[in-house]
């Protein structure tokens, strides 16, 4: 269970390198994620939240420091490379989806997400039961609308698919960026209720951006916060379990 | 009743055009101008090659893997050089036209007295213009059907998520650049390929051929959707061939109300100017209609 999965090491990235508003998002961060952590991200706009996602991600190249999948650095991998064994839930929900594809299309992308694509049939058909099957767990009328584009379905039918398809195929690390805060209230207690269950479920390692200090503490077994560009509240197990959110935003006050 | 055969086998030749720029212009979603040098391109490459010995067959596939190379500059300049795609068309179109005057020689080549794919016992025992049915038939359904079967490839899904949601695309592992690159390769390939059979029916090339074709391939698109509404994707890439063949109609009859050859191009913008303007008369139209019912219930 405590075995690293992904180390982040002295990480620095900036944006507008070499003019004078250069600013250093993520300010020599670290950060130790252990196989089977399920980890609530909290800190301010601008912290470096999804920076740092970006930079785990690849879409945003590092500075300096190291990214360490299993002890192996990934830092320069591309965003291709990476999807082997990082999936991620985007916060507006049109980012997950293909619109002008099926539901079923899209499941199918996503079962072969960090694969060689080639030039076989992709057996559409075989896999039907089999989706209908999944997309009933999310309890929403998404396994009755297999066949229709996803542009045509409400918001919160998007996400849980978006969600779906980001563990379809069991991600090493799946990466939550705030992705129940487009959604109405119950919608997004639904996805919620419905990632936690997936989470604990698959025992999956997990990092989730929120700004719902309840969520926060409900969910995962470990809190960070983050606050210009680095790590500076990380609690787990009883002693998160112990934490309120008065306690939190005492916490807030006093870095602020 | 000759000329109608006519306008079918012509329309059966350009179709490869327009599943060519479906590619583009419906799966990637922007539009490719580099067509506009890839199809005298193709005309070029195919006439010289003819001119100078090849087979007409190996010549017309030369056309389509020359005109694939200009769809990969292309590709190159908008993924890797970063340069805007309409722009990154125009740079290679307008190089074409130089390329197309080096291939050639000089800017028009006649195959008068050379082999075409036209110049055979069987094509040649056919009635006047049935050469071009068959054929065209023959080449779209082979070029169809093998689109058809690419998009529904593992990768091919991956080429359409690539035009759907570039960011879901990454996400899943697609190399989003790598899809764009090839869609242009094909898309690029197969204009190409039409400009070779063309120029072989029509027995030359011209180095100003290419003028207008983005117009003409867009209008079998355009026209296909519109005539024949809500398609799944398989049964539009088969409603482009029927679309180019409508256009070539609409041109028969703009000729016969006796506008000359030399207005075409005014006129094919025209055509298509309406059918893409259709969404938003039947939007005014609907905008009426439903201004009008609410007046009538809130008397």
């Amino acid at each position: 269970m405590t075995k690293p999965l992904l180390q982040l090491k002295d990480v620095v990235l900036k944006v507008n390198r070499h003019t004078p508003e250069e600013i250093k998002i993520l300010d020599h961060l670290n950060l130790t994620i252990n196989a089977g952590d399920f980890i609530t991200v909290l800190g301010s706009n601008g912290a470096g939240k999804s920076t740092l996602f970006n930079a785990i991600g690849g879409d945003l190249t590092i500075d300096s420091g190291q990214i360490l999948l299993n002890g192996r650095d990934i830092a320069h991998d591309s965003v291709e490379k990476r999807t082997r064994f990082l999936s991620r839930v985007f916060q507006d929900p049109k980012l997950g989806t293909a619109p002008r594809m099926t539901v079923a299309e899209n499941l199918l992308l996503a079962e072969r997400r960090g694969q060689r694509r080639g030039l076989l049939p992709r057996r559409l058909n075989k896999q039907l039961a089999h989706f209908k099957k999944i997309t009933a767990t999310m309890h929403n009328g998404l396994d009755q609308r297999l066949t229709t584009a996803t542009g045509n379905l409400s918001g919160g039918q998007r996400q849980a698919l978006s969600f779906l398809m980001a563990t379809l195929k069991r991600p090493e690390l799946l990466l939550l960026d705030e992705h129940t805060a487009a959604l109405d209230p119950q919608t997004s207690q639904d996805l919620m209720h419905l990632t936690n269950e997936r989470v604990q479920d698959q025992n999956l390692t997990c990092l989730m951006i929120t700004h719902h200090l309840e969520d926060a503490l409900t969910y995962g077994n470990r809190l960070i916060v983050l606050h210009h560009g680095q790590v500076t509240f990380d609690v787990a197990g009883a002693e998160k379990a112990a934490l309120t959110t008065e306690k939190l935003y005492s916490f807030f006050a006093e870095i602020e | 009743m000759s000329l109608m055969v006519s306008a079918i086998g012509q329309g059966l030749l350009w179709a490869v055009l327009g599943v060519g720029l479906f590619l583009t212009f419906r799966i990637l979603d922007f539009a490719d101008m580099t067509v506009e040098g890839t199809f005298p391109l193709g005309a070029a490459t195919c006439v010289a090659a003819i001119s100078n010995g090849m087979s007409p067959l190996v010549a017309t596939l030369l056309a389509f893997i020359v005109g694939s190379l200009a769809g990969l500059i292309t590709g190159l300049l908008y993924t890797k050089g970063h340069i805007p795609i309409l722009l990154a068309g125009i740079l290679v179109m307008t190089a074409c036209y130089s390329v197309n005057l080096r291939i050639m020689g000089r800017a028009n080549v006649s195959l008068l007295g050379k082999a075409t794919l036209f110049k055979n016992h069987f094509l040649e025992g056919l009635p006047q213009y049935f050469d071009s049915v068959f054929l065209g038939t023959l080449v779209m359904v082979v070029v169809t059907g093998i689109v058809i079967y690419f998009l529904q490839t593992q990768l091919g899904q991956g080429f359409i998520a690539t035009g759907d949601n570039q960011t879901m695309a990454r996400s899943l592992g697609i190399n989003t650049d790598n899809m764009k690159i090839m869609g242009l390769m094909v898309s690029n390939g197969l204009i190409a390929f039409g400009g070779a059979l063309v120029a072989q029916n029509n027995g030359y090339a011209d180095v100003n051929m290419g003028i207008g074709i983005i117009v003409i391939a867009l209008a079998s698109i355009i026209i296909g959707e519109v005539a024949f509404g809500d398609l799944t994707l398989n049964q539009r890439l088969v409603a482009v061939t029927l679309g180019s063949i409508l256009y070539r109609f609409v041109l028969l009859i703009v000729l016969k109300l006796g506008f000359n050859a030399n207005d075409l191009n005014l006129l094919s913008a025209i055509v298509l100017a309406l059918c893409m303007m259709l969404p938003v008369f039947k939007q005014a139209f609907n905008f009426k209609h439903i201004l009008k019912r609410g007046l009538d219930t809130n008397d």
